[in-house]
């Protein structure tokens, strides 16, 4: 156990596993903190994920290339999280009803689709996926360039998004604007922010994002689609965000620890063949639930999560 | 024109149901069948074939305990999205009970076993609800990663520890013939279960009705304050609430392993916690209603395999018209009466209306 440590190979093949099982979370969370600091509870982005996965899966097999398949994931996430945002924020439904139907509208809409259009072969599928694209120079630094500068063109996509959407929600008259309507509504309302306009464009981004986790479960990890292949991984993203305090780079560090945790069960399976695997598997999701009873101090969500904005309400 | 439109609105789930078969219509087309044809087959053979009923009743068992998982909860505000995982725990200590409690007379080891299963269920639902209560955890977050957890411990179970030696596929071994649950329709599967289901949910909607503890939680589901300064704890009736409700959940789990399957399967539930969220929207948190909402539910799970074999459509289509079924009952929640546009134009509308009748004093300068 403790030798994956000491040994530099197999530390930078833990760490280099360890992100890429961050990465389809981190997107999510992501998207689960845009739309959140807008005031719109996601529930949903299991649901946007794996339609984000099958829309990758359909792109990359009608067009042969990796990169429509991001292009049509990322719609599908899009579409999936228009449902959040037409019934959560237009006909103030509530947020979490809504997020909880397109989780199930999305399980079943998928698995039903996927045998539409893939047939009995979904399961033996082998997608043209991203390949690793290695940075060249910092590629060579030992242990961190592989595990960082080795990646794929999704990885690097992350890596930009993260310090970008933490740039434009701290930095930026935007992200005041977004944190405003998530806190109070009304008061960035009498300031003349679109309250509405803004949850919308929210909400469709953090569903793009979503989505993009999706596909790189199908484009960088598995090249197939499978029935309810997010199994779980947008609820870890939500714990994520919490985790993370609603702060784009605070998620990346949670996402980063549920990665380093999902990796290490990896490797426990493998070194322990004689213990069932269920034990490791399970690990990932008691660290969520463990890491969400022990945050330090409570965590305060933005005021107006889940509240729909009315402007003659009282 | 208020009072119809309120009648129609009584019906919102049964117009929820209609769209999503519409909706589903295309999809059938989309897979290349005819939609009326598939549908004819299915609810002919859900609810008109003696064998087809006894499949639906089947089902029915584990459906109207989950929905009744997710509708005391709701009550109080609470969502419980985790009864996948205590249908799963449930099973497990039954299916402990069953196996492994000392010799007794049937009826009273299927007592045991059940009872045993409620605890399964009520103590994984009791984590989240005191992590909600006393710690002010999401449950809806805790509960739904606890259902991967519970999954994964069953698993854990039938492919180490419980497994039967010479299984093929990960199951324990088979629990005693005594605790064989009673056939209600004889040459089927249908089995006491879902005689239970109904009972529970017939008394569960007599303690919302007239008992104190259904009025406690509506009162904290509505407004929590008020129900503190009323000399309510919260806390207590929402720990409650989860604790009804994973016995529910619990007994869904295990009467499908004492009523159907015999033994404790891994992966053994094709997602009927999440089909009670279903149920429970479509009925509107009403525990009668919840029993129809699961027949309908039950109708459609056996009648896609009918489907399937008849006209060839795949059975997963059922599962998208589910999930369409709760989008448009959520979306029949925005057209709530006296809360949205639309009830406001109404009742200018009617303001007005009468504003126009002679003799209100509408006609006259005040």
């Amino acid at each position: 156990m403790i030798e994956i440590f000491l040994d530099p190979q197999l530390l930078t093949d833990f760490l280099r596993t360890s992100l890429r099982l961050a990465v389809p979370i981190t997107f999510a969370a992501v998207g689960g903190v845009l739309s959140e600091r807008s005031g719109v509870y996601n529930i949903g982005l299991e649901g946007m994920m794996l339609a984000g996965a099958f829309g990758a899966a359909v792109g990359a097999f009608f067009f042969g290339t990796p990169f429509a398949g991001v292009v049509t994931g990322a719609m599908c996430g899009m579409l999936a999280a228009l449902i959040l945002a037409v019934l959560g924020v237009s006909l103030g439904v509530n947020q979490i009803v809504t997020g909880i139907a397109i989780n199930l509208l999305v399980l079943g809409l998928t698995s039903f689709l996927s045998r539409v259009v893939f047939g009995a072969q979904a399961n033996t599928l082998d997608l043209e996926g991203f390949r690793p694209l290695a940075i060249p120079v910092l590629v060579s630094i030992p242990v961190i360039g592989p595990v960082f500068f080795g990646q794929d063109a999704l990885v690097y996509a992350m890596y930009g998004l993260v310090p970008m959407m933490y740039y434009i929600m701290f930095k930026t008259p935007w992200g005041l604007n977004i944190r405003a309507v998530g806190e109070n509504p009304r008061a960035a309302d009498t300031a003349g922010v679109p309250v509405n306009l803004v949850r919308y464009a929210c909400v469709l981004g953090s569903g793009v994002f979503a989505g993009l986790g999706g596909c790189f479960l199908v484009l960088s990890q598995v090249f197939l689609f499978s029935e309810n292949m997010s199994a779980g991984k947008g609820f870890i993203a939500l714990a994520a965000v919490i985790l993370g305090r609603w702060n784009p780079i605070g998620a990346l560090l949670a996402c980063l620890l549920f990665g380093f945790f999902d990796s290490l069960q990896l490797r426990l399976q493998f070194l322990n063949p004689d213990v069932p695997h269920e034990i490791f598997v399970a690990l990932p999701y008691m660290v969520s639930i463990l890491a969400l009873v022990g945050l330090v101090g409570r965590p305060t969500p933005p005021a107006a999560a889940g509240i729909p904005y009315r402007r003659e309400a009282k | 024109m208020l009072g119809a439109i309120r009648f129609l609105y009584m019906f919102k789930s049964v117009w929820a149901v209609v769209a999503a078969l519409i909706v589903g219509s295309f999809l059938i087309k989309l897979a290349g069948s005819d939609p009326i044809e598939a549908y004819v087959a299915l609810f002919k053979g859900a609810f008109t074939e003696y064998y087809g009923v006894g499949s639906t009743l089947v089902k029915m068992s584990p459906l109207v305990l989950a929905g009744l998982a997710v509708t005391v909860p709701l009550r109080a505000g609470q969502f419980n999205i985790g009864v996948e995982g205590q249908i799963y725990m449930g099973a497990l200590f039954a299916t402990l009970a069953a196996l492994y409690l000392p010799a007794m007379p049937g009826w009273l080891h299927i007592l045991a076993a059940s009872l045993s299963g409620m605890i399964g269920g009520a103590f994984w639902a009791l984590i989240p609800a005191i992590l909600k209560a006393y710690y002010r955890v999401n449950e809806i977050i805790v509960t739904l990663l606890m259902n991967y957890v519970a999954i994964n411990i069953v698993s854990y179970a039938v492919s180490g520890p419980m497994m039967a030696p010479d299984a093929p596929y990960p199951y324990s071994h088979e629990i005693p013939e005594a605790l064989f649950l009673p056939h209600v329709l004889p040459r089927t599967d249908a089995h006491l279960g879902v005689v239970i289901g109904i009972v529970l949910a017939i008394v569960i909607f007599a303690v919302f009705r007239y008992g104190t503890f259904g009025f406690t939680l509506s009162t904290v589901g509505k407004n929590a304050r008020a129900a503190e300064y009323a000399g309510v704890s919260v806390r207590r009736t929402i720990v409650l609430a989860f604790v009804v409700a994973g016995a529910m959940g619990g007994l869904a789990g295990t009467y499908e392993v004492l009523g159907l399957k015999y033994r404790l399967f891994h992966h053994f539930s094709p997602g009927y916690g999440y089909d009670g969220i279903v149920i429970t929207f479509l009925a509107g948190a009403n525990p009668l209603f919840v029993v129809i909402a699961a027949t309908f539910l039950a109708g459609l799970r056996s009648g896609a395999g009918i489907m399937q074999r008849a006209v060839g459509v795949d059975a997963t289509v059922i599962e998208a018209i589910q999930g369409l079924v709760v989008i448009f009952v959520a979306m029949g929640l925005a057209f709530r009466f006296d809360r949205t546009y639309w009830a406001k134009f109404l009742h200018t509308r009617r303001a007005a209306d009468r504003g126009l009748a002679p003799g209100s004093g509408g006609d006259k300068p005040p």
